[in-house]
């Protein structure tokens, strides 16, 4: 994977950061999906993002890309601050996928990866009307990128097929495969293995684990606990738009707070006021400024002004 | 009608042995062939004389060329050696729909000569014999059983009517042919469908027009079930250089089939909105992008090209040479392009729709009021800019009549000429464009735009673009059509009416041809302009025909004429895959594989 020639920044960094994301918020009205969230991702990392539903990820997600402009809180990739333009961001070197597939289903396998190639290649409407060696030499050896990719992902023998009548599991190969041709060195990956049995996301897990290997940094929302488990190096949790912990995946695996917002407390722990028993400090520095709710009730909005406001209707 | 379903399953609408059925029906067909040489009525008043005997006229071709060609589908479903390269693919459902279109327009010959003239007395013994000997024809075609037995078996007349018209798939790869002589077929093909299509042009209007028209479509149907459109496809992709030099080819040499300039007109219009339509369809087809108010770059090229080229009219009195105004037409609708578009094309769909839609509006009540009383005198207001003067380019005047090879060329078919070559430009602008990264980018943001922006795409630029280049490719037919109606008017340049070109019309092209494709759009063209030029009897009744026949289109054949790959599948949901079933030939595969469809 080529890397753009900025890649050894400036700014000073324990390790080689690609990604850093500084107290990103984004607020839509009176809701605050995410609050303040700090990540960072080196490079040859992959990191997870989880959490439960509706915690914010994906919204963390279009944050980075451009999608959303975050309300507070800048994103950096390769010490430069990334454009609020997804297309530039795309063209910076920050490539994703979509949790709910979004293919271009009438164009073929090909072509989908092709569109991927868009950034890095330059041949506009003048040069496809003359059509001159320049424009023919970069037609090729996009299409040669492109095929490489196919078989990278196991799609070459497609490559003329619509991508809508691909199966699931080689729709969401697809979708990374064409993420791949925008030659990122940061891939986000939002939940690359929804609805696929365990077989097909074991073959994700080494498909990721080669990606790295080319150099290529993830970044991956999962659901699947074994999958971030056994792939990630770090994992930060998302809890109502907040950054619960951060760290390995034994540590995360092992905090209360964790089991807590996946499962719920027992029954006899929540009590009205449990919820907003402010915990000192997090172990690796998450700022403790705002209060993960103990219990999973799907309710985000903003906790702060009125703290006596407790989640009534729960329990008694 | 039977309903004796239970031993033999596959079986027509008529019990008759197969092989019985087969051969009544070519024999059936010799004889309404045979018949049109005998006269049909005794008077000549009835449009296109059909009272020679061993001279057919006018219907009685169609009737002639509808046995012959049922005659020919019928041996060669009997496995005739030497024919069976007639049916690739379903051998009684074309045969079955030919004989349905010959009786049809054989039929429709005889009622109409009974209600023009005054009663079946008209009819001579010829008309008579045709009639019975094309009833028997169709009859026999209607026993003849479906090509592909169904699951279960068709229980009443009208599901073993249709089960009868079911396609049937290419049956097996025909002999390689060499490739000169897979050239040579294209060109035949592209020539038949030249005579075809001239033959419409030139027919009168009225009851001729109706049974030409009544023909066509159950006849090109036959051609498509029996494979024959198919095989040609798939030949013309393996050539598709050559098969753009043949029908370009064959589209120049309408102007010399014509004496007189009376059709020549129809054929230069057709060009001109054809390419308009071509041009709506890199919006429209390729980008995505609903613009209602499309004509009015046309209006914009055309009003350029009129204020330049030297009409007495004109508020600038100046007098470009013909390059110069072309250059001038494209370049000012292209500047509006870019000026509606900047600040529009932000919006998504419906909306932009709507702001489309108010500036083809705006454009025509602007050329209204530039009229020297509500606004600066420059356009000349409804009177238009009249007295356009001809177009002269290297000496030779558009205006006279030339001779080439001892055919008169007037001037309509000079137009027609230059016509062609515009055409033939903005065809290769459409192609190399859609066969591009550009092109791949276009259609990407059709398919989903956030996609797209995620992909690196500037959508917003893109966009641009597309509406940039639609509007300097329709600038481009104004130029000549200011010169082909002599006068520019803000009426010409409405959003609907019963004329095209028009706003409707021109979508309407784009979305009955085939979205996204090259040929369905000129296809669509086409057939939008000559259907309502020669319905011109029906007056009032035109429109709402014509509207129907749209409504039904869209019914049965949403994909369009001549469908996009895509577009076919996105509208008709089979549940099984789309597997290629020959790697398409990719021999220039640096195109990119957006491959153009000829």
């Amino acid at each position: 994977m080529t890397t753009p020639p900025n890649a050894a920044t400036t700014t000073g960094t324990d390790r080689d950061t690609i990604l850093r994301a500084d107290g990103v918020t984004m607020r839509f009205g009176g809701l605050t999906a995410v609050r303040g969230v700090d990540l960072t991702v080196g490079s040859g990392e992959i990191v997870g993002l989880i959490g439960p539903n509706g915690a914010g990820k994906t919204t963390f997600f279009n944050c980075l890309t451009g999608l959303y402009v975050p309300t507070e809180g800048t994103v950096s990739y390769r010490g430069t601050r990334l454009s609020r333009k997804p297309h530039l961001v795309t063209q910076a070197g920050v490539a994703r996928t979509f949790q709910n597939i979004r293919l271009f289903a009438n164009m073929t396998v090909l072509e989908n990866v092709l569109v991927g190639r868009h950034t890095r290649t330059k041949e506009g409407l003048w040069s496809a009307l003359l059509r001159g060696p320049g424009f023919k030499k970069a037609e090729r050896t996009s299409e040669q990128r492109a095929m490489e990719l196919l078989e990278f992902t196991g799609l070459a023998h497609k490559r003329d097929h619509l991508a809508r009548n691909l199966p699931y599991g080689e729709q969401r190969k697809l979708e990374i495969a064409r993420a791949l041709a925008s030659e990122p060195g940061l891939l986000l990956l939002d939940e690359p293995t929804a609805g696929m049995n365990p077989q097909e996301t074991r073959a994700t897990q080494d498909l990721v684990l080669a990606i790295r290997a080319q150099g290529t940094a993830v970044l991956v929302i999962e659901h699947d606990m074994r999958f971030i488990f056994n792939l990630c190096d770090r994992v930060a949790v998302l809890v109502q738009g907040q950054k619960l912990i951060e760290g390995t995946a034994d540590v995360v695996q092992a905090d209360d707070r964790v089991i807590a917002a996946y499962l719920g407390t027992p029954l006899d722990d929540d009590t009205p006021d449990a919820p907003h028993t402010a915990p000192p400090t997090d172990t690796d520095g998450t700022p403790a400024d705002g209060t993960p709710a103990a219990d999973p009730a799907p309710d985000a909005t903003a906790p702060a002004d009125p703290p006596a406001q407790g989640h009534t209707g729960d329990t008694p | 009608m039977t309903t004796d379903t239970t031993t033999t399953p596959a079986r027509g609408l008529l019990p008759l042995p197969e092989r019985t059925a087969r051969l009544t029906t070519a024999a059936g067909a010799l004889v309404t062939a045979l018949s049109t040489g005998l006269a049909w009525t005794w008077s000549s008043d009835f449009p296109g004389d059909l009272t020679y005997n061993l001279s057919p006229a006018g219907l009685q071709l169609i009737t002639l060329f509808g046995g012959l060609l049922t005659l020919l589908l019928a041996t060669s479903a009997l496995g005739t050696r030497g024919l069976r390269w007639l049916t690739p693919a379903g051998r009684n459902a074309p045969t079955l729909l030919a004989a349905l279109a010959t009786f049809a327009a054989t039929w429709f010959t005889l009622i109409a000569i009974a209600v023009q003239l005054g009663g079946l007395i008209n009819l001579e013994p010829g008309g008579l014999l045709a009639g019975l000997a094309s009833l028997l024809t169709l009859l026999a075609a209607l026993a003849l059983p479906p090509d592909t037995p169904g699951d279960t078996p068709p229980t009443g007349p009208w599901q073993r009517f249709t089960a009868a018209l079911a396609p049937t798939p290419l049956r097996r790869r025909t002999r390689e042919l060499p490739a000169w002589a897979e050239i040579l077929t294209i060109a035949a093909a592209f020539a038949a469908g030249l005579l075809a299509f001239t033959y419409g042009i030139d027919t009168d209007d009225g009851a001729p027009f109706v049974g030409y028209l009544l023909f066509m479509v159950l006849a090109v149907p036959a051609l498509h079930r029996a494979g024959l459109t198919a095989r040609l496809t798939a030949l013309t992709r393996t050539h598709r250089g050559v098969a753009l030099g043949a029908a370009f080819l064959a589209a120049a040499c309408f102007p010399f089939t014509q004496d007189t300039d009376q059709y020549t007109i129809i054929g230069a219009n057709i060009l001109i909105f054809a390419t308009v339509a071509l041009g709506l369809n890199v919006v429209v087809g390729l980008a995505g992008l609903l613009d209602l108010g499309y004509v009015a770059f046309l209006g914009v090229g055309a009003y350029a090209a009129a204020l330049v080229s030297g009409s007495a009219e004109s508020a600038l009195g100046l007098h470009f040479p013909f390059w110069a105004a072309l250059l001038t037409g494209a370049a000012a609708s292209l500047v509006f392009g870019v000026l509606i578009g900047a600040p529009t094309l932000r919006l998504r769909g419906d909306y932009l729709a709507i702001v489309t839609l108010g500036f083809g509006e705006i454009f025509r009540i602007a050329m209204l009021n530039l009229n020297g009383t509500t606004g600066p005198d420059i356009t000349n207001g409804a009177m238009g800019i009249p007295n356009i003067p001809n177009l002269e380019i290297f000496g030779f005047n558009f205006g006279e009549t030339h001779t080439v090879l001892g055919i008169p060329l007037a001037t309509y078919g000079n137009y027609y000429l230059l016509m062609i070559l515009v055409t033939a430009f903005v065809v290769l602008v459409f192609r190399r464009a859609a066969a591009s990264r550009i092109g791949r980018a276009w259609i990407a943001i059709r398919e989903d735009e956030t996609a797209a922006i995620a992909m690196g795409i500037n959508s917003f630029r893109l966009r641009l673009l597309a509406f940039a280049l639609g509007a300097a490719l329709a600038g481009l037919a104004g130029t000549v059509h200011a010169h082909v109606v002599t006068t520019a008017t803000p009426e010409q340049f409405q959003f609907a009416g019963p004329q095209p070109p028009n706003s409707a019309f021109l979508l309407a092209a784009v979305i009955l041809g085939g979205m996204g494709t090259l040929s369905g759009p000129l296809v669509g063209a086409a057939l939008l302009f000559l259907i309502p030029a020669k319905l011109d009897f029906l007056q009032d009744y035109q429109l709402l025909l014509f509207g129907i026949a749209l409504v039904l289109l869209m019914r049965f054949r949403p994909e369009g004429l001549i469908p996009d790959r895509r577009k076919q599948l996105e509208f008709h949901e089979t549940g099984q895959l789309d597997v290629p079933d020959q790697r398409l030939p990719d021999t220039d595969a640096t195109l990119g594989a957006t491959q153009a469809k000829a």
